[in-house]
């Protein structure tokens, strides 16, 4: 509809739409600037970014980022709300008027296939050539006017990453008249009367004309349709045609989807000889870079190197702002302590607000620096080679390559692995990965298993070796649940048609250091902003538990906790956790660190009457270690033997104790069904686990 | 005109136009969708480090794919 639009009209609504890896995200940046809303298109977790460009002439235009597709026949979540939103079948998001495609100078043909579909929408339509610089130093040499010829509408060449062509694409933008593409191309012969039928049907459903022929031929190639929550359902009458033809094809043994793939790439060949002219140039810096990575021995090296890289930067970077949060947030707690007068909301706000709050903010920097290199490594292309090498041995229990670095970023904390499975496409290799990363020993159990190692091994100082010894089983454990829980899933629950590895390794970029950053900014941000609010209310009951009823005047803290609720709760659980080994005071630990792992600590600290501690680098152990020694069962055995704290890390290593990773795992699956799965079977693999440990152990003699 | 082989079966460098997929199903309508469709031509860039999957050039990009999805593409070595 190239109808003029009014001055002080609503902003016109413009979508940007390309394949993954286009540099459609730094186009949106760059034509929106730091004007854009993030969020979640409801009921689907598909990011919905939507942003405000000016035209030239200071006119605002709405600009929707649509998810990378290669194809408006679904075949993941993203590509669905891309193909629905196009199509105006998702009452959320407003139907654009116009629609930008952005393609990759150096793959035209296969960049064409989507903006071929996109054309048949019927909308004005601005084709951005995206990367010359990169198309010209592979030898690509496109004829940019031929092209607008053959399709009849705008074609601006672009470089993304350093601006150029952005003014040209905003005049194009702000034109009041937009051409529709003249480029016509003939429905094959032995599905033309099909599409004929449910254009009809469509348009009869209120569909215009145009729309419901390209939503006619849509239907034909969403063989196994993803749909996804929002999107409005077909017709029963429509769907009947549908069903008939597909009844019919199958009979006569037409590849209907096929013939149409085919004819448009027909289509696309000729328009692409016409434009596209190659000339021969050596192998490029991609190719010799990939040499290396994906080398039988190098690409291992890198790998590891790589890996290794990230987590030492996040273990030595992460260490000076976390300390300075601590501090910070420990003078805070003590600023409202000196400020208000004494009594229960000071102690809620401290002890409870301030601190709970304050145990999960210690570890932005780490989810920050996470986010970063995840990040980088995606906006460099090694993620795709990254994939490509650990496929295999990921497929073994029915995963993909893409759920590599997700798992192994959860390593160092499971919520920025969890919100990076957004790359995987298939939705059940997804939920599968989400479910079985925080299996992955993550940076928040270390506490607890350096306490738990100091209490086990006699003497002051622990033996190097036996610490990393245990560590190391700790870790192994942990994976072999994740990889174990993984297959057992994928061959019951989530059962399905193995994944493909249908990828695109994309060519190896420059890093952009400011569209990396701003990731990892918007990814932060979403995390304090969907769990931040569920932290704060489950420190809130938390506190509560441990601060009620309230012990008579003159108790110590530690009588204070053990009559509250945490300590009733800790005793009502002890027939359930005693066959563990563990006792109520322990209990009281294992119910105050549900919030985070490392809560365990400094309630265990509490518990048994143990004063400053300190926290991080300056944790001191050994009171805590000496308590915990001479702690004891009524009828006077040891409490903590050997046995018992390993069972105790056992317990830590499987068991569902993180607040924070619930909350984002309730974002990203849309639903709460899966976080309390997820308690219910990491809990309950923790107590069997540390059952048969406890038991065996004693058996044993231990 | 040569012996028809499977994708999958191609040696490292070896170049093929693709000429039929005897199975339907919506992996391999998606390569078709990714531009691998009869009679493009294909090379075999290398498999990865544990033999699976493999990385081909096509229209000029690289795209990966499993060896299970690849023994499904008769494939003509030239």
């Amino acid at each position: 509809m190239a109808s003029s639009h009014p001055a002080g009209a609503a902003p016109r609504i413009y979508a940007v739409v390309g394949n993954p890896n286009c540099g459609k995200s730094t186009l949106f940046n760059a034509l929106t600037g730091l004007k854009q809303k993030v969020g979640n298109y409801p009921g689907v977790t598909v990011e919905k970014k939507i942003g405000t460009a000016y035209s030239q002439h200071g006119q605002p235009m709405t600009m929707i980022d649509m998810p990378g597709a290669y194809s408006l026949a679904a075949r993941s979540p993203d590509e669905a709300v891309t193909r629905d939103v196009l199509l105006g079948r998702r009452s959320d998001t407003p139907a654009p008027e116009r629609i930008i495609c952005i393609v990759d100078a150096s793959n035209l043909d296969r960049s064409l296939y989507l903006v071929h579909q996109v054309l048949d929408l019927g909308r004005p339509v601005i084709l951005v050539l995206n990367m010359m610089d990169i198309a010209a130093k592979n030898g690509i040499t496109l004829r940019t006017a031929r092209l607008e010829k053959e399709l009849g509408i705008p074609v601006i060449p672009c470089e993304a990453v350093n601006g150029n062509g952005l003014i040209d694409l905003k005049l194009a933008m702000s034109r009041p008249d937009l051409p529709l593409s003249r480029h016509a191309w003939d429905v094959p012969a032995a599905i033309a009367s099909a599409v004929a039928e449910l254009q009809a049907s469509l348009a009869h459903d209120g569909k215009p004309p145009l729309s419901a022929r390209a939503e006619a031929l849509l239907l034909l190639t969403d063989q196994d349709a993803v749909r996804v929550s929002g999107s409005t359902p077909l017709s029963v009458r429509t769907s009947e045609i549908l069903k008939g033809w597909q009844r019919r094809w199958e009979n006569e043994g037409t590849d209907w989807a096929a013939i149409l793939v085919q004819s448009r790439y027909d289509a696309i060949g000729k328009i692409a000889d016409e434009v596209v002219e190659r000339r021969p140039v050596g192998s490029s810096a991609t190719d010799r870079i990939d040499a290396a990575v994906t080398h039988p021995i190098w690409g291992w090296i890198i790998l590891g190197a790589v890996m290794a890289l990230v987590f030492l930067s996040i273990f030595t970077l992460a260490e000076y702002p976390m300390d300075w949060i601590d501090h910070h947030v420990a003078a805070l707690g003590e600023w409202v302590r000196s400020s208000l007068p004494p009594g229960d909301l000071r102690n809620l706000l401290t002890d409870g607000a301030i601190a709970g709050v304050g145990s999960i903010l210690v570890f932005l920097p780490q989810i920050l620096i996470l986010f970063f290199f995840i990040g980088l490594l995606e906006s460099t292309g090694y993620m795709a080679r990254a994939a490509f090498i650990m496929d295999r041995l990921m497929s073994r229990v029915g995963l993909n390559g893409r759920s590599f670095i997700p798992m192994l970023s959860s390593y160092a904390c499971a919520i920025p692995g969890i919100m990076a499975t957004r790359t995987i496409e298939d939705s059940k290799d997804r939920l599968v990965t989400i479910l079985v990363a925080p299996l992955m020993s993550c940076s928040a159990r270390l506490p607890v298993y350096l306490i738990m190692i100091a209490a086990l091994v006699p003497g002051d100082r622990v033996p190097l070796l036996t610490k990393v010894g245990i560590m190391m089983l700790m870790y192994l454990l942990g994976t072999g649940g994740a990889f174990g829980f993984a297959w057992l899933f994928r061959r019951t629950l989530l059962k399905g048609a193995p994944s493909m590895m249908i990828m695109e390794l994309p060519p190896y970029h420059l890093p952009r250091l400011r569209d990396v950053a701003f990731h990892m900014v918007e990814r932060a941000w979403i995390f304090v902003r969907n769990a931040g609010t569920i932290i704060l209310a489950i420190s809130i009951v938390l506190w509560f538990l441990a601060a009620y009823p309230r012990a008579p005047q003159g108790a110590t803290a530690q009588q204070q906790l053990a009559g509250s609720f945490a300590g009733m709760a800790g005793h009502a659980i002890e027939p359930l956790i005693k066959p563990l080994g563990f006792d109520w005071r322990v209990g009281i630990g294992l119910i105050s660190s549900f919030a985070a792992r490392e809560v365990f600590v400094s309630s265990t600290a509490v518990v048994f009457s143990v004063e400053n501690i300190g926290e991080g680098k300056t944790m001191n152990v050994a009171p805590l270690r000496t308590a915990l020694r001479d702690a004891r069962w009524p009828d006077g055995r040891a409490l903590f033997t050997p046995l018992v704290c390993l069972s105790l890390m056992v317990y830590y290593v499987f068991a569902m104790q993180c607040m924070s990773t619930v909350a984002i795992v309730w974002r990203e699956t849309n639903s709460l069904r899966w976080p309390l799965f997820q308690i219910f079977y990491m809990t309950g693999t923790a107590w069997v686990v540390t059952f048969i440990v406890y038991q065996g152990g004693r058996a044993l003699g231990f | 005109m040569q012996a028809q082989a499977k994708l999958s079966e191609l040696s490292v460098g070896a170049s093929a136009i693709v000429r039929a997929y005897p199975k339907a199903g919506a992996s391999f309508l998606r390569l078709r969708e990714m531009g691998v469709l009869p009679g493009t031509s294909v090379t075999l860039v290398r498999t990865a480090p544990l033999g699976d999957p493999i990385e081909i050039k096509v229209r000029g990009y690289s795209l990966t794919l499993r060896k299970s999805e690849a023994e499904h593409i008769v494939v003509e070595p030239v």
